[in-house]
């Protein structure tokens, strides 16, 4: 039986044919709908390497069939940058050296845009420590600990300040 | 946390070396762009997926075949009763870095995680559940685990082809002139890699051609590797690597389940693509073994060292070879009169072992280290002075002088930054305002500085840009950069118009990344490209009498940003577009090589150095410990690019942080089984557990290490950083952890 | 993962309907049943999601005053809603210290605490003796139930509402979980098809709101299952406890709660010797079911540590690192 998905996709709706309900959204988009920027680390939720945006909730991709998902919002990594510009949250990735081999990256990513914009990033504040917390779902083994952590703080400011004079 | 690192003035070698450049890959990174071996899935691609064994000892029984190929969209299952053929058997170790696997061609069972068959399906799903449906049968016999599992045996080499044992001076003269000896102990467990990335591979077959997209950091050395078991030439063979998930030290090695996904995909015609399951990592593909290690420290009555032993029994496998050199960490550092290091090795039923992120540094250090404060506070030494009461001005084995050491500054820079001058000498006495006892810890890094051999190959082109090509790997450290910092400089070029190829096995040979040699050894190659290829375009120049360089050939020429100026007068000169247009040539090309001479180990020795400052606080009744601050200083030679040896240098600090305190495989006794075999059961450190990091570097003058003045520091940080937490534990509570992780039970009395 | 069907009702009957197929399992949050099924364990012919039914993903006061978290509420919406931070915090630090942001954005209430033991991953192996029981342990099962949510609910005498085809039932989240002889896990008292649609905190329960603490030991600072954890909670009365709450996590199949050590809190001055005399109580019966006695004596000072932290007070935000002693603002100073 074929399940027809309906999702907003990095914010172009699709209308997906699923032939086979046992699809994680991971596995849907990396080896059916060629998004690859999101990584299989463990397919278990233990790493967060797969983290993505869905409906403005961070969720291990691999951890949800993609036929539960009808109807949803998804954002991945490849949905972020605007127009080629990188968001800020990325920009700040590369300036602290927020990675090293780059796998755990977009997981990292993902779950600290889904975090500044949602309900957390008023539980964090500007505490490392909350933040260090909050972002303890996503492993990096590399050892890029500090520079994803400054990397966020630095973000969310810049974001916080960006809002600020639009509003000014 | 976030200062700066300073670059000295000498660091600069060039116009790009010694610049803090954001990583060049960065933004392929943090947009998904940048392409892993998985991320690839050619048109017509099958998947694989193997069955594991679930026992580390005995035979195959049955497998349910009927079941599997019943299964909608299972398209092969490859068992050991059709054995795929293979040019060469897998037992046969013509390689150095040639370690025995698995590849179905019989029905024993010699690793719990072993593949015992091979499912290849149209999706991963049909493949998976395949796999599942084999339910295997086996006849067990009991696995051998552990350190007394059988007698241990003197092994013939250590590491990679190292020498088991080594000894100067009188041990028992030394022992019996000691005021005191202290005899310790300490065990460290088996340890898995746990790249982020788990090994891959898409295989695609053209007659008797293959690419391999694969996470290999040794893309060129691995070639005739798979040519003699494919029995093509290795020139049939590409294997592609732009970007590695991590490797420490994992994927440098041709293992069973990836040679079965590429004879699949051979049988079959069609791409295969094969990612092991996080829980297949913990076998196949490699660890750190288990080691024991006992050390006695003879020390005079003013804290000197009179002997220093180190014995280490290091666990291996049933049928294959990797001994964990950790008592050879012994070898380098302490200038006792007397010195023996030895090794023994135990059989167990588990995966080979292999190198692994410092193999034999990180555990043999972090016992001496450990060690090295019992002796201190035996001798009533505070730990730093200690240290630089027995520190050793010149290699204490050889008598050789470093190319460099800058050790003492370290120890000196790192105290001074961590505040160490207030550390009381009692364990036991310091708390925050919680209640938690504090502790402070130190422990020594030390990582030899490697050089292995590369080639490279540098051309200039007309438009005055150089494409610069070695098959290097970028595998976090940061290849895509340096080295593209280094080959800039040789062609006297901005790193914007250098267009850097690298990660492919169609490449000069850059060796491996690993080791922490690879910056070294391929930047020295692509350095000596980029020279070649300028002097044979000063050549050009300087012949032609239509150049303003003509003539300058005795008094030379100097390239930089993209010219060509005479030596005796600056305001000669001639871009490397011009030359090459009158010249004729659309290009220009230049080779490079590097390797270190084996005379040079002759007169020097070579070393990258450091010294890890830890706090740890621990919970004074239930014993949970965390890392509260890390200074670490560090002094390895010349730095290419300050942020990223940060980066690395806090990634081995962090390593140390879960040596010390997370990292343990914990083995099911029946069955063999790594029974904590994924993310969630085998720990390695979260954000909450990494606080404060700093890391300083020093800088180093070295003439003699190489060309570049480069040493490695890869590897290094692991070294050292997780003595200090576990010396800083034994500060905070009293209690001296002698196994590895340290647990709550441990320290709860 | 072996092939299933896969249906999404639009309303209970519908769910209850399919859920009492052969072969059927209701699919929440998926963070747990996923799991099973991608390592065999679970093998469901029939997926019935329930994620969307109506009124179960909201959490409101009944007519009793009682407060309904419906079953397919977040473990996230869950702790940050301002009913359980006000009334039941100790619920809001449990859950937080639960596995990973990730996970309890998509796990629901009742699949937590429906959440089966890591010990089913391991295929007949028995678990390392550190993360096995020593309290109620049998020949057959010494595993130990995974939830941190589920072992504050336990202290709160929260009931489980459960729905089947004869309508809805509740039962004391104590009594869900039995052992059976013989058998390899606890058992939730659930018949075929019946859905678990509320976890609902009586009243009653919130009277301890401004002493009650969750504590929890593990093997990292955080995403890392209980070694040992306690809820602790406390009625105050004049300076005297009221009346306590007590149960404990990671050492044994389901919460474990402690009649006698709550007993003998009741109408005592908290003070260290009363919590260690509780704290002695509440592992009475306890025992090594292997190398792991040193978790007795680890349980013993986490409950006396528990009980202090809660007697200081309830924090007014949940910690940076919730239910973690190393938490470098971890209420009053408690230590001896």
């Amino acid at each position: 039986m074929t399940h027809t998905v309906n999702l907003v996709l990095n914010g172009e709706r699709r209308a997906i044919a699923l032939d086979d309900p046992r699809v994680t959204l991971l596995d849907l988009l990396r080896e059916r709908l060629d998004l690859t920027g999101t990584k299989k680390g463990c397919d278990r939720g233990q790493c967060g390497a797969c983290t993505v945006i869905v409906d403005g909730r961070r969720v291990n991709a691999c951890m949800s069939l993609a036929v539960t998902l009808d109807g949803a919002e998804v954002t991945t990594i490849e949905g972020l940058a605007q127009n080629g510009e990188l968001h800020p949250v990325q920009a700040a990735f590369i300036e602290h050296d927020g990675l090293q081999c780059g796998y755990c990256t977009p997981g990292q990513i993902m779950s600290a845009v889904a975090l500044i914009a949602g309900g957390e990033a008023a539980d964090i504040g500007d505490d490392p420590e909350r933040l260090r917390e909050a972002m303890s779902g996503n492993i990096c083994r590399c050892g890029a600990h500090r520079g994803i952590i400054e990397a966020v703080l630095d973000a969310r400011t810049r974001m916080a300040d960006a809002k600020k004079e639009q509003a000014a | 946390m976030s200062d700066a690192i300073p670059t000295p003035e000498h660091a600069r070698f060039g116009s790009n070396s010694g610049e803090a450049l954001s990583r060049r890959d960065g933004h392929d990174k943090v947009t998904g762009a940048a392409t892993f071996a998985a991320d690839n899935t050619p048109a017509g691609t099958l998947h694989a997926v193997y069955a594991a064994a679930g026992i580390a000892r005995g035979r195959v029984l049955t497998l349910d075949v009927e079941a599997a190929r019943a299964h909608p969209g299972v398209v092969e299952v490859m068992t050991p009763a059709d054995p795929p053929k293979l040019a060469m058997d897998p037992e046969n170790k013509f390689h150095g870095f040639a370690f025995r696997f698995d590849c179905l061609q019989n029905d024993r069972v010699r690793f719990a995680g072993q593949p015992i068959a091979l499912v290849v399906g149209e999706t991963l799903e049909a493949a998976t559940e395949g796999a599942r449906l084999l339910a295997p049968t086996y006849e067990a016999e009991t696995p051998g685990m552990g350190f007394d599992a059988e007698a241990p045996y003197a092994p013939e080499a250590v590491g990679i082809g190292a020498a088991p044992a080594a000894s100067k001076g009188d041990m028992e003269a030394g022992i019996a002139a000691a005021a005191q000896v202290i005899e310790t102990r300490y065990e460290t467990p088996a340890q898995y890699h746990n790249a982020m990335e788990p090994h891959a591979v898409v295989a695609q077959w053209d007659g008797d051609r293959v690419t391999l997209d694969m996470p290999n950091q040794a893309p060129v050395m691995s070639r005739p590797m798979y040519a003699a078991f494919l029995g093509i030439p290795p020139e049939n063979i590409l294997i592609r690597t732009p970007y590695l998930g991590g490797g420490f030290g994992s994927k440098a090695i041709v293992n069973g389940p990836q040679m079965l996904a590429v004879l699949a995909a051979r049988k079959l015609g069609r791409p295969v693509k094969l990612v092991l399951k996080r829980e297949q990592m913990f076998g196949p593909v490699g660890h750190r073994g288990a080691t024991r290690q006992d050390l006695r420290l003879g020390l005079d009555a003013e804290g000197g060292l009179t002997a220093l032993e180190h014995k280490a029994l290091s666990v291996t496998s049933r049928f294959d070879e990797f001994i964990e050199p950790a008592a050879n960490a012994s070898l380098h550092l302490y200038p006792a009169p007397a010195i023996s290091v030895s090794h023994q090795a135990v059989r167990n039923d588990v995966g080979t072992p292999a190198p692994m992120r410092a193999p034999g540094e990180a555990p043999g250090l972090t016992a001496l280290e450990c060690a090295i404060d019992e002796a201190a506070a035996a001798a009533g030494l505070d730990p730093l002075a200690f240290r630089l009461r027995n520190y050793a001005e010149t290699h204490p084995m050889t008598g050789l002088p470093y190319s460099s050491k800058a050790l003492r500054e370290c120890l000196e820079l790192g105290a001074e930054r961590f505040g160490w001058a207030g550390r009381p000498m009692a364990p036991r006495t310091m708390r925050d305002a919680q209640g938690r006892l504090l502790g402070w810890g130190l422990g020594v890094a030390q990582f030899p500085a490697t050089f292995f051999a590369a080639a490279a190959r540098a051309t200039l082109r007309a438009d005055g840009t150089a494409l610069v090509e070695t098959s290097g790997v970028d595998m976090g450290q940061g290849a895509w950069t340096a080295l593209a910092q280094i080959a800039a400089d040789g062609l006297g070029l901005s790193i914007d118009r250098i267009e850097f190829r690298s990660g492919s096995s169609d490449l000069p040979d850059a060796g491996i990344a690993g080791g922490s040699g690879h910056t070294a050894t391929a930047g020295s190659a692509l350095h000596s490209a980029g020279v070649d290829a300028i002097a044979r375009l000063a050549e050009i120049a300087t012949e032609d009498p239509e150049s303003p360089l003509f003539g300058a050939g005795n008094s030379g020429t100097v390239a930089k940003d993209g010219r060509i100026h005479r030596r005796d007068d600056d305001s000669r000169s001639e871009s490397y577009a011009d030359i090459l247009a009158r010249a004729g040539h659309a290009t220009l090309v230049g080779e490079g090589s590097a390797s270190r001479p084996a005379s040079a180990g002759e007169q020097h020795a070579f070393f990258s150095h450091g010294a890890v400052f830890a706090e740890t606080a621990v919970d004074p009744d239930l014993g949970q410990v965390r890392v509260t601050r890390m200074v670490g200083a560090f002094a390895a030679g010349r730095v290419i690019n300050p942020k990223l040896v940060r980066s690395q240098l806090e990634g081995g600090m962090i390593w140390g942080v879960g040596f010390a305190l997370h990292e343990e495989a914990s083995h099911d006794p029946v069955t063999g089984r790594v029974r904590n075999g994924d993310l969630a059961g085998y720990h390695v450190p979260v954000h909450a557990d990494i606080p404060e990091l700093t890391v300083l570097t020093v800088d180093e003058v070295d003439p003699h290490v190489n060309l570049l003045g480069v040493k490695g520091v890869g590897e290094l940080s692991i070294t050292g950083a997780a003595a200090a937490v576990a010396n800083a534990v034994a500060h905070a509570t009293g209690v001296r952890p002698r196994r590895f992780p340290i647990r709550m039970e441990t320290l709860i009395g | 993962m072996n092939r299933f069907d896969y249906i999404r009702p639009a309303s209970l009957e519908e769910a209850l309907a399919a859920g009492a197929r052969p072969g059927a399992a209701y699919l929440a949050g998926g963070t747990n049943l996923l799991d099973l099924m991608k390592v065999g364990v679970a093998a469901p012919a029939l997926l019935v999601d329930v994620t969307r039914l109506p009124g179960l993903d909201a959490i409101e006061e009944t007519a009793e005053g009682d407060l309904r978290i419906g079953a397919m509420v977040r473990n996230s919406d869950i702790a940050r809603a301002p009913e359980i931070k006000a009334l039941f915090p100790m619920l809001a630090e449990a859950l937080l210290s639960g596995a990973s942001a990730q996970l309890r954005n998509a796990a629901t209430a009742g699949g937590n605490v429906l959440q089966r033991p890591r010990a089913a991953l391991l295929d007949g192996m028995r678990g390392d003796d550190r993360d096995l029981a020593v309290l109620g342990w049998t020949d057959a099962c010494a595993c130990v139930h995974p939830s941190d949510f589920a072992v504050a609910l336990a202290a709160l005498d929260a009931r489980l509402e459960i729905a089947g085809a004869a309508g809805l039932r509740a039962v004391p989240l104590a009594d869900f979980l039995s052992l059976p002889e013989g058998a390899a896990e606890a058992v939730p008292a659930l018949a075929a098809g019946e859905l678990l649609t509320a976890v609902v905190l009586p009243a009653a329960a919130a009277r301890v709101a401004g002493h009650a603490r969750y504590v929890k030991l593990r093997e990292r600072t955080s995403f890392a299952f209980a070694l040992v954890s306690v809820a602790a909670a406390l009625e105050m009365e004049g300076g005297r406890i009221r009346s306590a709450r007590l149960a404990l996590g990671g050492v044994a199949h389901k919460p474990w709660r402690t009649p006698a050590a709550e007993a003998a809190l009741a109408g005592a001055a908290p003070g260290p010797e009363v919590f260690a005399r509780a704290a002695a109580l509440a592992l009475e019966g306890a025992a090594p079911s292997g190398d792991n006695a040193f978790k007795i004596e680890l349980a013993r000072r986490l409950v006396a540590r528990a009980l202090a932290l809660a007697a200081a007070g309830t924090p007014a935000r949940v910690p940076a690192l919730p239910a973690s002693p190393l938490d470098a603002d971890h209420g009053a100073p408690a230590y001896v």
